[in-house]
C-alpha cells in the first residue's frame, strides 16, 4: 500500500470547502455527550459521559484511516456517529462534499448506502434465523434493489464468490459457519450495495489467530479491488500499523495524535502513543525491551474527565501548564499532527525502540 | 529433560467429555512438566484444549462427567487421583488460579476484603482480625493504591485491571508454589495488560513461585515463558524453551501462528499468510497428524501415521511432533523464516504438494465436514 498523499491533512485545520478537498469523509469537531440522569418520574440531568469530545479527521478515498485506543476512549461511538446510528450532540460529518450530520428519512437512506459497517462480533451481529442467502441479500430487499428473484440470487452468489465462501451455501444458516466464515458473512453483506465507504469496527478480535489473517486479507484485496475507503478500528497497534495509511490515536474522546503509519509508529511525538507502543509485547524473546514505559493507574472516567490536557493524570511528561491549558492538535514539524505541550524528544522515542523494521 | 526437579509434571493426561453428539476429545495424551520458580507458557487457539488441562490439574473438570486418564504429579501426590478432600487443600493453597474474565470471577455481592479473607481461612487456621490484615497486605502486594480503604469496596467499583489485580492477591493469599494464569489479560487493554504482566513477574521473582500461563498471544508469552509448550487440538505438538521456539520453530502449525500475526517489528508490507480451513471438530479428530488437514506440508502417509513427540536433533529439550524429516522442515523455515510464502518454501524443500492440500479449506464445507 502506498502512503497517503499529505496534502488533505492540513483540512484539520482550517477546513477548506467541501468541494475543493479530495477528502470522501470530513468529521469536524464532532462531540457525543451521553446525558447521564437522575430521577424516575421527572428526570433531570447531573452529568454527561463525553464519549466523543471535538474529533476532527478526513479519510480520502480509497484510504485505510486506523482508529486506535483502549476501551472507552470513543473510537466506537465515533464510528457509530459517522453511520449515523448515534445523533451528534454537536459537530458535523461530510461525505462526498454534502453535510449528513441532520439528514432525515429518504435522504439518510441514500447516504447509508454508500457506507457501510463490519462489526466485532460475527455471532451477534447475524441473525440466527435467516438463511445466509437472505442476510447477504436483505440490503437489496431494504433498497429495493434487485427485485427479481433469480437476480438477487444471482448477485448474492457473487458476493459469497468474492468473500471466499461457496456459493451453494447460499440455504445455510449461521450456526454452521464457523468464526472466520461468518465474519466473512458479514462483509459480503456489507458490499452488497457497493458502498464508497466502509467502517470495520474490531472485525478480528472475537477470531482465532489463525483466522485472523485471513479475514485481514480479505478486507485488504476487496479495498484495493474496489478501492473502498476504509475506517478501521481496533485496539490492536500491530494490527492497525499492517492495515492502514493513516493512523488517528484517541483517549477519552479526543484524538490526540494523527499522521501516517510509518511516522506514527516510527517516531510517536504524543507520549500517550509512545506508552501504547512500548506496552505491546513483541512476539520475539530476543528482543525483550530493557525499560517499559508503564503507565501507572487507568484511564479516567469520561464522564468526568481531566481538565485541558486528559492524559496529564497519566502522564510522565506532564507540568502544570498540561492541567490548565488544553494542546491544539498540530504538526510539530514531522507531518504528524500532535495535542500535547511537551511531545517525546528523539532520544525518548529511540528509548521505546518499536515500529522500526527489523 | 530432568523429571527429578519439576514441580508439576503431567504424564500422558487424557481428559475426555461424554456429550449427545459424541466423545468430546479435549485433552488427547499430552506431557509436560512445570519447574519451580519458572515459567511455562502453553499456547493454542480456542478449543485446542489448554484450559481443560489446567482446570483437570485442580480437579475442576471432575464435575463435569470427565473421563481423564495419565497422572498428574505435583509435590509426591497425583491430582488426578487424590481424594476431593485432600483436592481441596492443594487447590487455592500450593496451587492457585487466576481468569481470564475478573468480573465474572470475583462475586459481585461480596466486598473485595470479604473474598479476600475467605481465600486466607480457607486454608488458614487465624483470626478474622489477622486475615483481614493479610488481605490488606495482599492488595497493597499487587499495587492497589491505599488498600486499607479499598479493602472494603465492592467489584464494581474496581476498574478491570484493578480486579485483576485482586484476582492475583486472592491467588496469593496462601504463597502458592504454582500460579495456573488462564489467559489473565486478554480481557485487559494494552497498557494494563503490560502493567499486569509486570506485576506476575515481580511477584515470580519476590516469592519464587511457578508459573503456568495460558494465552493464545505470541507476544505475552515470549515477554513472561521460559519454556513454551504449543497445542492443536488436544495435543502438543511443538515444546521447547522459548528462545528455541521462537528462533527455531520446528512444527507447521507454530509457523503458521508466527507467520499469520503482524508484528510491530516487521516490514509494513509483509504479507499475512493465514492457517488456511478451520481448526477441527474434537469429536472426530483427524486422522494421523491432526493438523494435516490444514498443514501446506502435508504428505499422503501424514493422513496415516500418528507423529510422535520427538526430540529436535541437536536441540536434547526441544521436542517436535511433526511427521517431515528434519532436513525438509530446516529447509522450510529458512524459507519461511525469511518471508516466504509456503508454496515457494515447497519449492524449495523439493516437497511436492500433498494429496490434501489445505487450498480449497477457504470455501470447503463448515463445521459439520471440517473436522473430517
Amino acid at each position: 500500500m502506498s502512503a497517503a498523499p499529505e496534502q488533505g491533512e492540513g483540512a484539520l485545520t482550517v477546513p477548506p470547502p467541501p468541494a475543493a478537498s479530495g477528502a470522501l469523509l470530513q468529521v469536524r469537531d464532532l462531540v457525543k455527550h451521553f446525558p447521564i440522569t437522575r430521577g424516575i418520574l421527572f428526570q433531570h440531568k447531573v452529568g454527561a459521559v463525553q464519549a466523543v469530545d471535538g474529533v476532527s479527521f478526513d479519510v480520502k478515498r480509497g484510504e485505510t484511516l486506523g482508529l486506535v485506543g483502549e476501551t472507552g476512549c470513543g473510537k466506537s461511538t465515533t464510528a457509530r456517529l459517522v453511520m449515523r446510528l448515534l445523533e451528534a450532540t454537536s459537530g458535523e460529518v461530510r461525505f462526498d462534499g454534502r453535510d449528513i450530520t441532520r439528514l432525515k428519512g429518504s435522504k439518510l437512506k441514500e447516504v447509508r448506502r454508500e457506507m457501510q459497517m463490519i462489526f466485532q462480533d460475527p455471532y451477534s451481529s447475524l441473525n440466527p434465523r435467516k438463511t445466509i442467502g437472505s442476510i447477504i441479500g436483505e440490503p437489496f430487499a431494504i433498497h429495493g434493489l434487485e427485485k427479481e428473484q433469480g437476480a438477487r440470487k444471482k448477485a448474492v452468489q457473487e458476493l459469497m464468490e468474492t468473500v471466499g465462501l461457496n456459493p451453494e451455501h447460499y440455504n445455510r444458516y449461521p450456526h454452521e459457519f464457523s468464526g472466520g466464515q461468518r465474519q466473512r458473512i458479514g462483509v459480503a453483506r456489507a458490499l452488497a450495495l457497493k458502498p464508497k465507504l466502509l467502517i470495520a469496527d474490531e472485525p478480528v478480535s472475537a477470531l482465532d489467530v489463525s483466522i485472523q489473517a485471513q479475514v485481514l486479507n480479505l478486507l485488504r484485496d476487496l479495498q484495493r479491488e474496489f478501492g473502498l475507503a476504509l475506517i478501521f478500528i481496533a485496539h490492536d497497534l500491530s494490527v492497525v500499523r499492517h492495515m492502514c495509511d493513516r493512523v488517528a490515536v484517541m483517549y477519552l474522546g479526543r484524538v490526540v495524535e494523527l499522521g501516517t503509519g510509518d511516522d506514527l509508529y516510527g517516531a510517536p511525538r504524543h507520549p500517550y502513543t509512545g506508552a501504547l507502543l512500548s506496552a505491546v509485547p513483541v512476539a520475539d524473546p530476543a528482543r525483550h525491551r530493557a525499560e517499559r514505559h508503564l503507565l501507572t493507574g487507568d484511564v479516567p472516567s469520561p464522564a468526568n474527565p481531566p481538565s485541558a490536557c486528559r492524559f496529564h493524570t497519566r502522564c510522565p511528561k506532564a507540568q502544570e501548564r498540561c492541567s490548565v491549558e488544553d494542546p491544539p492538535l498540530e504538526d510539530k514539524g514531522t507531518g504528524t499532527l500532535t495535542a500535547c505541550h511537551f511531545p517525546l524528544s528523539g532520544e525518548e522515542i529511540a528509548a521505546i525502540g518499536v515500529g522500526r523494521p527489523r | 529433560m530432568s523429571a527429578a526437579e519439576a514441580l508439576l509434571r503431567v504424564e500422558d493426561l487424557k481428559v475426555e467429555f461424554p456429550t449427545e453428539d459424541g466423545l468430546v476429545h479435549a485433552v488427547d495424551g499430552i506431557t509436560y512438566q512445570v519447574q519451580a520458580g519458572k515459567t511455562l507458557g502453553i499456547v493454542g487457539e480456542s478449543g485446542s484444549g489448554k484450559t481443560v488441562s489446567s482446570l483437570t490439574t485442580l480437579g475442576l473438570t471432575r464435575r463435569q462427567g470427565a473421563r481423564i486418564s495419565g497422572r498428574i504429579l505435583f509435590g509426591g501426590r497425583d491430582l488426578v487421583t487424590l481424594p476431593e478432600d485432600e483436592l481441596r487443600a492443594v487447590r487455592g493453597n500450593e496451587i492457585a488460579m487466576i481468569f481470564q474474565d475478573p468480573l465474572s470471577a470475583l462475586h459481585p455481592l461480596y466486598k473485595v476484603g470479604k473474598q479476600l479473607v475467605e481465600a486466607v481461612l480457607a486454608h488458614r487456621d487465624v483470626s478474622k482480625a489477622k486475615a483481614r490484615a493479610r488481605a490488606i497486605e495482599l492488595l497493597g502486594l499487587v499495587g492497589i493504591p491505599d488498600p486499607a480503604k479499598r479493602v472494603d469496596a465492592y467489584p464494581h467499583e474496581f476498574s478491570g485491571g484493578m480486579r485483576q489485580r485482586a484476582m492475583i492477591a486472592m491467588a496469593l493469599a496462601n504463597e502458592p508454589k504454582l500460579l495456573i494464569a488462564d489467559e489473565p489479560t486478554t480481557a485487559l487493554d494494552v497498557t494494563v495488560q503490560a502493567q499486569i504482566l509486570a506485576l506476575m513477574e515481580r511477584l515470580q521473582r519476590e516469592l519464587g513461585m511457578a508459573i503456568l500461563i495460558i494465552t493464545h498471544d505470541l507476544g505475552v508469552v515470549a515477554e513472561m515463558a521460559d519454556d513454551i509448550a504449543v497445542m492443536y487440538a488436544g495435543r502438543i505438538v511443538e515444546t521447547g524453551s522459548a528462545d528455541s521456539i521462537f528462533a527455531k520453530p520446528q512444527h507447521p502449525y507454530t509457523w503458521g501462528l508466527l507467520r499469520s500475526i503482524p508484528r510491530l517489528d516487521s516490514p509494513r508490507d509483509e504479507e499475512l499468510v493465514p492457517i488456511l480451513g478451520t481448526p477441527p471438530s474434537l469429536i472426530n479428530p483427524p486422522t494421523g497428524c491432526h493438523f494435516h488437514p490444514r498443514c501446506p506440508y502435508a504428505q499422503p502417509d501424514h493422513a496415516r501415521i500418528d507423529p510422535q513427540l520427538v526430540p529436535v536433533a541437536d536441540e536434547p529439550s526441544h521436542f517436535v511432533a511433526c511427521l517431515l524429516e528434519t532436513e525438509v522442515r530446516r529447509r522450510l523455515w529458512a524459507e519461511l523464516g525469511a518471508g516466504g510464502t509456503p508454496e515457494a518454501a515447497l519449492a524449495e524443500a523439493g516437497l511436492a504438494h500433498g494429496e490434501t492440500p489445505a487450498r480449497p479449506a477457504e470455501g470447503q464445507p463448515p463445521l459439520p465436514g471440517a473436522g473430517r
